[in-house]
């Protein structure tokens, strides 16, 4: 409990360890932990980085993707139009070239019966005659019922 | 116990009395046999114990930071390291949290400060008769091993902070400003008939402000200390009773070390943050 030299040697000791701590122990210490902070510190900025260009890219394929299908979709409407309008086209022609054959059939038809028919008229006119000529030869004058004859001519 | 026909109180006094070489009038150069031989060496004599246990700790607490501080590196730090730069960055967070200035000295001074003292409250918790006996079987009878509990060590560390209060309160502010911040506060006149007696009332009062913190600083860790060992040698004393009184000592000693745990933490960092505190202070141009 004496208040002595102890106090100054303590003293100088103090010092001692304070010049110590100050000049080998702090310096080195907060120097290397700094440092560490600082590695960190861009460890993590970096980490940030990447982590902020894969956000980017991951919207750039979206992007991408989305842009893709939308060109997909467009051709796709394109080729079904286009498909479509070849089909209506064809069937256009189709009807077309159906209606020309059937109106080139009809008149051909048409134009047969005709034929046909004038070529009966004159045959059954030719037959009429020579039948009535058979008939008028054994009982009539020719000159007598011409009349006669002309009307059934004309009627067939 | 040293004998087995000791009383309590010479107990007690065997335990507060220092190992104390000295020039003694009668026997010369000398190792004090008794408190009272001690105590007649005067000041020219030196406590062994204190001095032992002290700087054998702090050469502990600088070969193991020392250590760490050769070896630290920017990598992933190991055990030692890791321990160290824990304590470090504490010590650094508490400066920079209530130190403003700029000072390379504050911080390494805080952490030796905060390591020294823990380490020497940590002897503490030291059973009070373990090395006294160890050392008494080998012929040293006096063996005080905490060194905090002699007010050597406290007033020594303060006075040593109050020389850095000194010191830097001139360095910043010059010899004038300290004066004057030493005469012109708390009171301010410009009447020169007034002037001497408000100098005279503020050097008193900021003298009495200046003078106590170096002796608040170390009465508080010497007083804190002092009462723990205190406490620890009573509690010792209730193994000399009957086995219940042992029982009863053992648990109230187990009691007592787990609480003081904080009191040693806690005397150890209020020394280092008044330190900073102080020195933070005479840094300060106006307060």
């Amino acid at each position: 409990m004496n208040i002595n030299l102890t106090l100054i040697a303590q003293l100088v000791s103090f010092a001692v360890f304070v010049w110590f701590t100050m000049k080998f122990v702090w310096p080195p210490l907060v120097k290397a932990m700094d440092e560490r902070k600082a590695k960190i510190a861009d460890g993590l900025a970096a980490a940030e980085r990447g982590q902020h260009e894969q956000q980017l890219a991951e919207e750039r394929a979206k992007q991408y993707l989305h842009e893709a299908k939308q060109q997909a979709a467009e051709i796709k409407a394109k080729a079904e139009k286009q498909a479509a309008m070849l089909i209506e086209e064809a069937k256009d022609k189709a009807f077309d070239e159906g209606n020309r054959q059937l109106a080139a059939a009809q008149a051909e038809i048409e134009q047969e019966v005709n034929r046909a028919r004038e070529e009966l008229r004159a045959k059954v006119a030719e037959l009429a005659l020579a039948g009535a000529e058979k008939i008028l030869r054994k009982e009539i004058d020719a000159d007598a019922h011409k009349d006669i004859v002309e009307a059934v001519a004309n009627q067939i | 116990m040293a004998g087995t026909e000791i009383t309590s109180a010479e107990y007690i006094k065997h335990h507060l009395t220092n190992l104390t070489f000295g020039n003694h009038p009668v026997h010369g150069w000398s190792f004090a046999h008794t408190a009272e031989d001690a105590k007649e060496m005067g000041f020219w004599a030196i406590h062994v114990d204190t001095m032992f246990w002290s700087i054998g700790l702090a050469v502990l607490f600088s070969f193991y930071f020392y250590k760490a501080a050769r070896k630290a590196s920017a990598g992933v730090p190991s055990g030692l390291q890791n321990f160290v730069e824990m304590i470090v960055d504490f010590v650094n967070e508490s400066v920079r949290d209530s130190f403003s200035g700029k000072n390379n000295l504050a911080a390494p001074l805080a952490l030796t400060i905060f390591c020294w003292v823990f380490l020497m409250n940590l002897m503490d918790l030291v059973p009070v008769d373990l090395i006294p006996r160890i050392t008494g079987a080998l012929g040293v009878h006096y063996m005080k091993v905490v060194p905090s509990t002699d007010p050597n060590v406290t007033f020594a560390m303060a006075f040593g902070v109050f020389l850095l209060i000194i010191f830097y309160s001139i360095k910043i502010k010059g010899v004038g400003g300290f004066v004057g911040e030493l005469t012109g506060m708390p009171f301010q006149t410009d009447n020169m008939l007034l002037k001497p007696f408000t100098t005279v009332i503020n050097l008193v009062l900021e003298g009495v402000n200046l003078i106590a913190k170096p002796i608040s600083l170390s009465l508080r860790l010497f007083g804190n200390m002092y009462a723990g060992e205190m406490i620890f040698i009573l509690i010792s004393l209730m193994y000399s009773a009957d086995w219940a009184m042992g029982i009863f000592g053992g648990t109230l000693q187990l009691v007592w070390a787990i609480f003081h745990i904080l009191v040693i933490t806690l005397q150890a960092f209020i020394f280092m943050t008044l330190t900073i505190v102080y020195l933070d202070m005479a840094h300060a141009e106006y307060h």
